[in-house]
């Protein structure tokens, strides 16, 4: 096994997940998004081009600037961000299982990939989600985009790397204390350090009177889209990397076979 | 000698060299944390090129993957 092999699924791992997320993006996720919007506009002072034209896109900028149609921005935008992400997240979680296959314990591919996987899930898009969950449009000062942004990536940082920082100690620890401690320990220490980190790190409080039933929709929708695409990644990726290692090992067993003769 | 057991008690688990995979993850990496950035941040908290375009065009993909869009 190569790294090759290993980005050549993840990259095919990631494509589909692109489009697994779309569709549950699509399903789900463009009612309440559309629900914000309709609220934005509504809400906004009246603007001559959101008078005129009632299908324009979703702008922010108030000097015109390019206008992509909600049409447009709920189907193909939908689509090129979904796969893009997904492409992207498949390869690097396909070459975080590459470094780390034979070297967590006795796991097999599938099962090191597996807990890549998952760990990556956890630290990348569900910690960071409970901290800096993802917002409607509607709500959310453009003034303060900078600093969101900042913080996301921020959290997002951090958790990763206490993330991997956890699996190497965990690894060290594996020999000594057995899998139920360092598990334990491992799970923990990554537990406390983000705890910390996330009562450390400012809050967002910019929701205002945005309705709660809209909000909640659109975060589960969001939720879902996001545990669709690392589910996808990992179901995927798991199921490729198990075949070519039973590839590679019903080869090896022939030529120890062919060798003995 | 005729006896043809399969010598290894279990399955052998392949590592990859560190030295063989850092390439492919720096050069991986690279492109990878770019289209994050386009998909993820352009044009909200800094623009690369100047201008709207990609924000609404991935529009809902960002504000349904998470990302702070606006």
């Amino acid at each position: 096994m190569t790294a090759r092999t290993f980005l050549i699924h993840g990259l095919i791992a990631g494509l589909l997940a692109g489009f697994a997320a779309f569709l549950v993006a699509y399903q789900i996720g463009e009612p309440p998004v559309e629900a914000a919007i309709a609220l934005e506009e509504a809400g906004a002072p009246a603007d001559a081009h959101t008078h005129e034209s009632p299908e324009a896109g979703h702008s922010h900028d108030d000097e015109g600037g390019t206008e992509v149609s909600r049409q447009n921005q709920s189907t193909w935008g939908l689509l090129t961000g979904t796969v893009a992400i997904g492409t992207a997240l498949g390869g690097l979680v396909a070459l975080a299982a590459a470094g780390v296959v034979g070297r967590i314990g006795r796991l097999r591919p599938s099962q090191s990939t597996a807990l890549v996987a998952l760990i990556g899930f956890v630290a990348v898009a569900l910690v960071p989600f409970l901290k800096y969950p993802a917002s409607p449009p509607a709500t959310g000062n453009p003034d303060t985009i900078g600093d969101r942004t900042s913080y996301y990536f921020a959290f997002l940082a951090i958790s990763l790397l206490v993330a991997i920082a956890a699996t190497v100690l965990g690894t060290r620890l594996l020999p000594g204390l057995g899998g139920y401690r360092t598990v334990l320990v491992a799970v923990g220490s990554y537990l406390v350090v983000l705890v910390l980190a996330a009562e450390l790190m400012p809050a967002v409080k910019e929701l205002g009177e945005f309705p709660a039933q809209t909000l909640w929709e659109f975060r589960r929708a969001s939720l879902l889209t996001i545990a669709t695409m690392w589910a996808t990644i990992g179901v995927v990726l798991v199921g490729l990397v198990g075949r070519a290692h039973e590839k590679v090992a019903v080869e090896n067993a022939r030529r120890e076979l062919a060798a003995s003769l | 000698m005729a006896i043809a057991t399969p010598a290894a008690p279990s399955v052998e688990i392949p590592t990859i060299p560190l030295r063989e995979l850092l390439p492919w993850l720096l050069m991986f990496a690279l492109l990878a944390v770019l289209t994050i950035f386009f998909v993820s941040a352009d044009q909200g908290a800094i623009s690369i090129p100047a201008g709207t375009a990609i924000h609404e065009w991935v529009h809902d993909g960002r504000h349904l993957l998470g990302y702070p869009c606006h």
